[in-house]
């Protein structure tokens, strides 16, 4: 079947987290890409775990993995001049130059826009960048925990009486990736129109605001500061994560209407509690908060995860167990949609890739490449995509140009 | 050429943005991005202008900043899909538009004839993004799926938050603020379909499936390792490694760093820097100077634990005695990869964003104030990307809509309004 991004092609010369997941996000609607990378300067997820069978290598990495899927991958080594001639051949084959280096990297690499859009003048490039490719600390480096704690949300997670709680993994990297996504279609759109290609700047911290403009508008206008508030919400009684049978298990409820709150007390075999003076209404419930808490808690203690889960929300009522690494893999809603796809890698043999949120009717998006080991494809990419012959390969090779 | 008068990459498409609190940053995006958006709310106004923040902290209809902030570079008009007036008024809309977005329950509008069906009878290049808590299909398509239960059932709840405490969610409701930008990013995927065979399609975005991505190499610890990570507070459990339990998050004298050894290049020139200035101030530990930066490995053996856990201990001792502005501004001077947690207010303040001109002023009339927003964050060096109006009032574009576009009368207008059906 025909994807619907079959005819655009990119070079892809980003690294860790938000970059390879904007580009991702492309490949796996179709479009062709040529990851490019060099041992002399790893991808920094390649040396980080979760590695197959603890066992570290930078072909072992499933953080690595997870955001080089469907894509072809080379190493060059660009401070060789050669290897600088086939960068820009790679250029001229693509319609996106995709980067997620420091400011200024890819101009030292000769390959900055102006250098790119010399070679192909309706390239598009995006720069998926920290904090942007201007501005007195854009040239500072950070990894998506820093991006998160710069853009405001560490500070707002966690409980009021405790330190914050680390936001795991690489939170904004997941929002700046898919904006870098949006953004290269609506280009890609623009210069089908025009002609014409152009250079995206986009600041990670800056993808984060978008996603907490509500408190930030609102603390310019009145001064209010968002801080910690545990699980609560402001109009919603009970709303929490109670605990459940087992070792660490939990359920998340929450219950906005009154309708909501009887069903619940139903549930929970406590009809009287739907008229009591003291949960009847938002406001009561809202007051009685922690005894509220204190109750619901009680009867999910003698439940699982998965009954509480089930039966509230066959009754009406908003419920999710708090489901661990290993729960993913049996929840019977990913496993119905097929979220999750095992690819065959070259080094660690099948293992499991995420599909993405969104559901195409006529070209859906497909997993049909495991992440490349280092360098996996060079020889394919460079003699069937490039034209050198085995003896120019050899040579090159033998130069250090691949890396 | 001013970012005014450059062309919007989506200037041609129309979009009908149906969707609730559920979808609204989808057309806030496209929007943005130039097209133009056309809010669809019932006659008394969507449930969302109910939601805080309110303006002032006042609830009213018209000052719910969650509503403002989501429904920006958005038109909006009144109408009632449950009247069969305003199902054939949908469906004239539908027939000149580019996009339909939302985000109602699964077989809701197919319930009303207005499914993917009957409009792309109507208009074939139609392309329509359905966004639900758990997609169209599966055993639980018609589950109810609030922000907390989505995070839970992600994983990322499990990994956040304190040890001897329940897990926590992060900071405030966001859960569909992550289906909204996925279903931007593939509505344009689909639009590239379109471009070259004028066919429109069916998208199904699933919330759970959008936040289960987020947590990305979590599900894969599982998978390749057998290990649960588990929330640490200020730490994170790594597996496979020396010290798998790392501090990220650091106590200063006014808040929280964000800081972690690292090695390599990144590691090597700021570790060295911070441990010089540790030294000014006589709180380097010895084994700390003694570490060459540049073989540095935090995971390899040259430490031994308690050199490490000294190592530490020196570190949280030396940020507690500096502000978070302190050290983030000697950070920068000196390259260490070091960041505050910001607060709202630090965020305001910074003065990186005021030199990007990350902040834009917009006017609300209805309010009597300007309030300063966060500007979208892509920056296209030869297109327009910005908030092109500030979100609209219930029904305030219905007759440049209703009369200008779909040629009704002003007495015409009268007997929708009178009839409930706008």
């Amino acid at each position: 079947m025909r994807k619907a991004l079959d005819d655009i092609k990119i070079a892809d010369f980003t690294w860790y987290v938000a970059g390879p997941l904007c580009v991702r996000y492309l490949a796996d609607y179709g479009a062709r890409v040529i990851h490019v990378e060099t041992a002399r300067r790893l991808d920094g997820v390649r040396k980080l775990p979760p590695y197959k069978d603890n066992t570290p290598g930078i072909n072992r990495s499933g953080f690595f993995h997870n955001y080089n899927c469907n894509k072809l991958g080379i190493t060059l080594n660009l401070e060789h001049p050669r290897a600088r001639d086939l960068a820009a051949a790679l250029v001229r084959w693509a319609d996106v130059v995709a980067e997620s280096f420091g400011p200024g990297v890819m101009d030292d690499l000769g390959l900055g826009y102006e250098a790119v859009s010399r070679i192909r003048p309706d390239i598009i490039m995006i720069s998926l960048s920290s904090k942007g490719q201007t501005g007195p600390h854009a040239s500072l480096p950070a990894v998506g925990m820093h991006l998160a704690a710069l853009s405001g949300f560490m500070e707002i997670t966690g409980w009021p009486d405790r330190d914050p709680s680390l936001l795991y993994g690489a939170y904004t990297d997941s929002i700046a990736g898919r904006f870098g996504a949006a953004a290269l279609l609506a280009a890609l759109d623009h210069r089908s129109r025009t002609g014409r290609g152009q250079h995206i700047d986009l600041s990670q911290y800056e993808a984060g605001l978008q996603f907490l403009a509500p408190p930030l508008i609102d603390c310019a206008s009145s001064g209010r500061v968002l801080g910690r508030n545990g699980n609560r919400h402001t109009f919603a009684v009970p709303h929490g994560v109670y605990p459940c049978q087992g070792d660490d298990r939990w359920c998340a409820i929450a219950v906005f209407t009154d309708g909501e709150w009887a069903a619940l007390c139903r549930t929970m075999g406590q009809p009287s509690w739907i008229d009591d003076d003291r949960y009847a209404t938002f406001l009561s419930r809202k007051s009685h908060e922690e005894e509220v808490d204190r109750l619901v808690a009680r009867w999910t203690a003698e439940h699982t995860a998965e009954e509480v889960m089930a039966t509230l929300q066959a009754a009406g009522v908003s419920a999710g167990l708090v489901a661990t690494a290993e729960d993913l893999h049996r929840d019977p809603q990913l496993k119905a949609r097929q979220h999750f796809t095992a690819l065959e890698h070259p080094e660690i043999g099948r293992s499991t890739y995420d599909s993405l949120g969104s559901r195409l009717s006529r070209t859906p998006a497909g997993l049909d490449r495991a992440a490349p080991i280092l360098g996996q494809d060079n020889y394919h990419v460079f003699t069937q995509i490039f034209g050198l012959s085995d003896e120019e390969f050899a040579d090159l090779a033998g130069q250090g140009v691949f890396d | 050429m001013s970012a005014s008068a450059m062309e919007s990459p989506l200037a041609p498409y129309r979009v009908l943005d149906l969707t609730g609190e559920k979808g609204f940053l989808c057309g806030r995006i496209l929007g943005d991005f130039g097209a133009d958006v056309i809010k669809v709310e019932p006659p008394r106004g969507d449930p969302g202008r109910r939601i805080p923040p309110f303006h002032g902290g006042i609830a009213d209809l018209k000052r719910s900043l969650y509503w403002l902030a989501c429904n920006a570079s958005k038109r909006g008009i009144t109408l009632n899909l449950q009247s069969p007036d305003g199902r054939a008024i949908l469906k004239a809309l539908a027939r000149r538009a580019d996009f339909l977005i939302e985000s109602f329950p699964p077989g809701y509008l197919d319930g009303l004839g207005l499914g993917y069906g009957s409009l792309s009878r109507v208009n074939p290049g139609l392309i329509m993004t359905s966004i639900t808590p758990f997609g169209q299909d599966g055993p639980w398509p018609d589950y109810k799926g609030c922000d907390l239960a989505l995070w839970a059932l992600s994983s990322y709840l499990y990994v956040t938050g304190d040890e001897d405490r329940p897990p926590v969610m992060p900071g405030l409701p966001q859960a569909y603020l992550h289906a909204g930008l996925e279903a931007a990013s593939s509505a344009l995927v689909a639009l590239h379909h379109r471009r070259l065979t004028g066919e429109g399609q069916w998208i199904d975005v699933s919330a759970h499936q959008a936040l289960a991505v987020i947590s990305l190499q979590n599900q894969q610890y599982w998978d390749l390792a057998r290990f649960n990570p588990r929330r640490a507070g200020a730490f994170q459990h790594l597996s496979g490694v020396r010290w798998p339990l790392q501090r990220r998050l650091w106590p200063c004298r006014d808040g929280f760093v964000a800081f972690v050894l690292f090695s390599g290049r990144l590691g090597a020139e700021g570790n060295r820097a911070l441990t010089g200035w540790m030294d000014s101030e006589g709180l380097a530990p010895e084994c700390m100077k003694s570490i060459d930066w540049s073989t540095f490995d935090p995971q390899g053996s040259e430490l031994t634990d308690e050199e490490q856990g000294l190592m530490m201990e020196a570190l949280a001792a030396f940020f507690k005695r500096h502000t978070k502005e302190e050290l983030y501004r000697t950070a920068v001077e000196r390259r260490i990869v070091l960041y505050p947690c910001n607060t709202t207010e630090d965020i305001l303040r910074d003065p990186h964003l005021q030199a990007r001109n990350a902040w834009t002023r917009i006017d609300h009339d209805q309010l009597g104030a300007t309030l300063t927003y966060p500007r979208p964050c892509v920056r296209f060096s030869d297109a327009s990307c910005d908030i092109r109006r500030r979100a609209p009032l219930v029904g305030e574009h219905n007759r440049e809509i209703y009369q200008g576009e779909l040629g009704f009368s002003r007495d015409d207008l009268v007997l929708l309004q009178r009839n409930g059906i706008i």
